[in-house]
């Protein structure tokens, strides 16, 4: 009932406004989709204390019929299992905030009902992917995520730069899709069915099927385990399909907390960690997740500490921390993933709009480079991102270290080789974490202002309607942390978890945790120290260091500057052989070779008007793997016409 | 003998045509008279189109709505119509989009009363096409379709009209002499064209071959099947747009609904044996024709191309022998039918405004016209097969059945996913978003009643087809079971030492 009222009322919010915005004006309009987002909250966090707490039964709320033919049949319903509920409870809350501090926000853009309608949109479509009771579903709710997001990026669409990033992050996350859709149609050939739980009841029978691929005899559950992990990779920006989180920056800054922070980038990690009792049962599969998780942990955050805009710093750093994700639910301790996803939402979107309120304070101005001293005019701002970056950085008492550290002890304690490289890569990458946020939040508070004059004298502490969330969200910066961990990781986790997640393989694990020699508990906190001290001496005692550093290692600082060239390669590698290829079979394959006969056959009785179409030479931002899908085409049909 | 529906369906817009030709005064009169009986007519055979639906009876096996009189009887030919769910829902979508097509045309002003005949001519002969169920009635139909597309292209059409006429009456006529050879074989083989026996007579399978050939290069130009496609995108570009909506959203369909007709009821080995290649060509269709439409540069163009691209997945869904394979082709042939008719409709939108189509001149319109926008972009949404749309269920159904056959034939048909946001959002950015290009003569206003009238419906549907599929998908259910159970039992070997018999 709550849950279904959670899940409904951001949807009718979406309609209301839509309605409101031509018949009633824009002020009832954005109230309407306001309200029903607090009511949502309410509505989120009476259900999660109905069943987290209370302990009610979790019925499944049906809701109908999808697709009915033959034994293919998703329905409409609404999970209510421990993790679908936290998940509610956090994504009606975050979203309620960022409702409410828009409104202050967006106050000055004169399309703002079109924003609201998204935004309450883009949350129905979340709360539908995480109470998904089958693949089809969560798929649906994915794609319209997929689909708010592309929006919202673009929602300045007189930018060319929102533009060419919306399309990037849908192309790029339609290519993880893909993987994800052949993994579903795979997952049904198994299993006859789409629906979790008789999906996860047959998974025993299953272990020893194996599918055939690439000319060898593949298990079943490893093939489908890794096409749902792609689709998990290009929603969760991972180390390949990453390089559309920092472009989706373009989008408002609310946007950036709610959907490229909170919430929708965390709807892969959301997904593998759904399909655990499947993944557990596919060994390769997960040394594959934490080795990208682990690679992505470190590798975005080495892009982090170089960049000099404040939401593309935190944008790596979220890549980072859903990389830290990835190596719990790898090494088998999923309960520390969704841990870290809460905590993480709540820090993040802090972050974040502590980072709208600096830009909406210095009139859109987004380089580091330019502000500084800010600390005077802005002082809550400055304290809760205070708050925000020491979760991130894993300080205790914050939220960031229980999680991370219960992530890399785990990675510790399961003592593999992947899982020991992952340890050490999200060792390393917590020192670095620790340094770019430093780095960030003393460039711009501290120091003396670098940016105009006028600008820094005009700079303003926001109005209450966007601090108030600010001041809600460091609470939970601050408290989500030490609250929640009983629960989550504590000894009575697995009654906490219930079915949703408890496999013998994660009690291992998870029971481990504490077993792990000193030193290895501890490094990552030492390195955060560490990494703290480094800002500090950089960026306040002598501040000449970081360039005189650059200048010494020129080559490095420009990789690192250049986000490791991926954008580079792509355009380079798939970008431009798209367009080349695209001509090429328009103007040769299709007017020369194969119109050619029948062609010459009507200029017999027709003019030809030589139509010159020139073409655009526009570069577009298009990407996906193009040159590989044209090789395999090619491959594919030589092997179907033999 | 029931109630003839269906004579009247197809017969009701030919009569309308001919009361177009009765005298009526002045040109204007005439010009005003003819749009109002074309309207009209078309709106009487959607309603008895709508009853159909109403009184189609899912559960029962074979043909409804029958009517056989006899026509050459020496010859066993007779005048045989009939719908069972595999036809049902393209005389609908005949029915449906004939209205919208007139309603498309209302401003044409040169040679209303032929154009306007042309178009209920059109709505006779594709009605009548779906209907059939006597083989050489499917012929003539099939055929005739051919006389007023011609003269829609060709009187009606853009700068390059003649060229764009002449390469599809070529195609499509070059495709169809096979198809005859083929009926006449047949004939003489069974000793009747009534399609329901011809399905359940067996033919030699070195002889299925050829027929299948022969149908392959009829229905393959129809539904342009690569490499067959080349005379689409001329057509399509050079129709006008009424023209180009009928061509793309039910034309296109003539030739995948004759695959499902023909090539695999009767002819199950030769199509059995032919399924790689129809997966080769369906993928060489996705893939391919993305990448050209990808390079175009006129709106028109593009959207004509996506609407090649997406056949591809249709052949490929028909082609899996599968029940939720067939079953989602079918599905996408009826949503790309609406979703490709609103896309042109957009189209003409812009073009009755006075843009240009050039994609590099477009831009900005989401500013000043936000309705328009937001159709379209719920109809980019849609072709992309988001779900929520009656694309998506489409899509995963024809991946679901094609996984059944292979991975890559899955794996590579879903390009389609990826390929088709690439140019639809080239699109969509360049037409809705960026500055205002070059539009100094333009109107700006945004979307009419009548255009409202026209878009509306199709969005409910194709919203409502998304969420509730199963009003489709029990409709045909049965006629698609019948029909994977009927192949089984055709390719299982017992068939075949009966077949070895002459």
């Amino acid at each position: 009932m709550f849950t279904a009222i959670a899940v409904l009322a951001p949807l009718a919010g979406a309609l209301l406004a839509a309605l409101f915005r031509p018949f009633a004006g824009r002020t009832l309009a954005v109230g309407a989709s306001v309200v029903s987002l607090i009511i949502a909250a309410a509505a989120g966090i009476i259900t999660d204390y109905r069943h987290l707490v209370l302990h009610l039964p979790d019925h499944l709320v049906m809701l109908g019929t999808w697709i009915n033919v033959a034994q293919f049949t998703p329905h409409w319903a609404l999970r209510q299992d421990t993790l679908s509920l936290v998940m509610v409870g956090m994504v009606t809350v975050v979203s309620a905030l960022i409702h409410i501090y828009s409104v202050g926000y967006m106050a000055h853009d004169r399309t703002e009902p079109r924003f609201f309608v998204y935004i309450s949109l883009f949350t129905f479509a979340m709360l539908m992917l995480v109470t998904a009771n089958n693949l089809v579903q969560l798929f649906f709710g994915w794609e319209g995520v997929g689909l708010m997001s592309y929006l919202l990026i673009g929602y300045w669409y007189d930018r060319a730069a929102a533009n060419a990033a919306a399309i990037k992050a849908f192309i790029v996350n339609r290519v993880g899709d893909l993987f994800f859709a052949v993994g579903i149609a795979l997952t049904w050939l198994q299993f006859h069915s789409v629906s979790f739980d008789t999906i996860f009841a047959a998974v025993p029978q299953a272990r020893s099927a194996t599918y055939h691929l690439f000319g060898a005899d593949l298990p079943v559950l490893e093939v489908i385990a890794i096409l749902l992990f792609i689709g998990a990779m290009g929603k969760s920006a991972q180390l390949f399909l990453h390089t559309w989180l920092a472009d989706a920056m373009e989008g408002p800054t609310p946007i950036s907390a709610l959907i490229h922070a909170a919430t929708m980038v965390t709807a892969g990690v959301f997904m593998t960690v759904r399909m655990t009792p499947l993944i557990d049962a596919a060994p390769v599969a997960l040394q594959v997740i934490t080795i990208i998780g682990a690679a992505t942990a470190f590798f975005a955050a080495t892009i982090g500490c170089v960049q000099n805009d404040i939401k593309r710093i935190i944008a790596y750093s979220t890549c980072s921390q859903l990389g830290y994700m990835f190596i719990a639910v790898g090494v088998g301790a999923a309960p520390a993933a969704m841990f870290h996803l809460i905590n993480h939402a709540f820090f993040k979107a802090l972050l974040f709009l502590g980072a709208g309120s600096v830009i909406h304070a210095l009139a859109d101005e987004q380089d580091v480079r330019k502000m500084g001293g800010l600390w005077r005019t802005l002082p809550i701002t400055y304290v809760t991102m205070w708050f925000g970056s020491l979760a991130l950085a894993a300080i205790p008492p914050f939220s960031g270290f229980f999680s991370k550290d219960a992530i890399l002890a785990a990675a510790f304690a399961e003592h593999t080789s992947t899982s020991l490289f992952a340890w050490l890569a999200g060792s390393l990458g917590a020192g670095l974490t620790a340094f770019y946020i430093v780095r960030l939040m003393l460039l711009v508070f501290h120091g003396k202002p670098r940016g105009p004059a006028d600008t820094m004298a005009h700079a303003h502490e926001s109005p209450a309607v966007m601090l108030a969330p600010l001041v809600v969200l460091a609470i939970g910066a601050l408290a989500s942390g030490f609250l929640l961990a009983p629960r989550f990781i504590g000894k009575a986790f697995v009654a906490f978890w219930g079915t949703s997640i408890a496999e013998p393989h994660h009690a291992a694990v998870m029971h481990a945790l504490d077993g792990i020699p000193a030193w290895g508990a501890e490094l990552p906190l030492l390195l955060a120290i560490a990494g703290i001290g480094v800002a500090y001496w950089f960026y306040e005692l002598s501040p000449a260091m970081p360039g005189k550093l650059a200048n010494a290692m020129p080559g490095l600082y420009q990789f690192l500057l250049h986000k490791w060239y991926f954008d580079e390669a792509y355009d380079a590698m798939f970008v431009r052989p798209a367009l080349r290829l695209a001509r090429l079979i328009w103007r040769v394959g299709d007017d020369e070779v194969i119109d050619g006969v029948p062609s010459g056959l009507a200029r017999l009785t027709s003019e030809a008007s030589g139509q010159a179409v020139r073409l655009q030479s526009g570069s577009i931002a298009i990407y996906g793997f193009i040159m590989l899908i044209g090789l395999m085409v090619l491959v594919t049909v030589f092997l179907l016409a033999r | 003998m029931s109630f003839p529906i269906l004579s009247l369906m197809i017969w009701l817009p030919l009569i309308g045509a001919a009361l177009m030709f009765i005298p009526q005064g002045s040109d204007a009169a005439s010009a005003r008279n003819a749009r109002w009986i074309a309207l009209w007519t078309s709106l009487i055979v959607l309603i008895l189109a709508a009853i159909t639906l109403v009184d189609f009876n899912p559960g029962i096996h074979g043909f409804q709505f029958t009517e056989t009189a006899a026509w050459i009887p020496q010859f066993h030919i007779a005048y045989r119509l009939g719908l069972d769910g595999i036809s049902l829902f393209f005389v609908a979508l005949s029915a449906l989009l004939t209205p919208i097509a007139i309603l498309a045309s209302w401003r044409e002003t040169r040679r209303v009363r032929d154009y306007m005949a042309a178009f209920l001519l059109l709505e006779t002969m594709t009605i009548g096409m779906f209907s059939a169920l006597d083989f050489l009635m499917f012929y003539i139909f099939f055929e005739a379709v051919l006389i007023p597309m011609y003269l829609i292209i060709g009187v009606w059409g853009g700068e390059r009209r003649i060229h764009a006429a002449i390469k599809f009456f070529i195609f499509t006529l070059a495709g169809s002499l096979p198809m005859l050879l083929a009926l006449v074989w047949m004939w003489h083989h069974a000793g009747t064209t009534d399609m329901i026996t011809l399905m359940h007579t067996p033919i030699p399978p070195h002889i299925q071959d050829w027929l299948f050939i022969a149908f392959l290069a009829s229905f393959g130009v129809k539904a342009a099947v690569w490499p067959l496609h080349t005379w689409l995108p001329d057509a399509y570009g050079e129709a006008p747009l009424p023209g180009t909506i009928m061509l793309a959203a039910v034309l296109s369909k003539m030739g995948a609904y004759g695959f499902l007709r023909f090539s695999l009821p009767m002819l199950p080995q030769a199509s059995a044996y032919f399924a790689p290649l129809m997966f080769a060509l369906g993928i060489m269709g996705v893939i391919y024709i993305s990448f050209a439409a990808l390079a175009q540069t006129d709106m028109k163009r593009m959207i004509a191309y996506s609407s090649v691209a997406h056949m591809g997945l249709i052949i490929v869904g028909i082609f899996t022998f599968t029940v939720i394979g067939i079953e989602g082709a079918l599905f996408q042939m009826v949503s790309h039918g609406l979703v490709i008719a609103a896309l042109f409709l957009c189209v003409g939108i812009l073009l009755a405004r006075g843009h240009s189509l050039r994609l590099d001149q477009l831009g900005g319109l989401a500013t000043r016209m936000p309705v328009f926008a937001a159709f379209l972009m719920f109809f980019v949404m849609a072709n992309v097969g988001l779900p929520g749309t009656s694309g998506f269920v489409g899509e995963i159904l024809v991946m679901i059945g094609a996984i059944q056959i292979n991975f890559w034939v899955a794996f590579l048909t879903g390009t389609g996913m990826i390929l088709s946001v690439m140019y639809m959002l080239v699109m969509v950015r360049r037409v809705l978003f960026d500055h205002a290009r070059s539009i100094a003569n333009a109107v700006m206003s945004d979307l009419s009643a009548k255009e409202w009238l026209m878009l509306a419906p199709l969005a409910i549907l194709v919203l409502g087809l998304g969420f509730i599929p199963s009003g489709l998908t029990t409709a045909f259910h049965t006629a698609v079971t019948d029909l994977v159970h009927a192949h089984v039992a055709a390719m299982s070997p017992l068939s075949h030492l009966a077949m070895a018999k002459p």
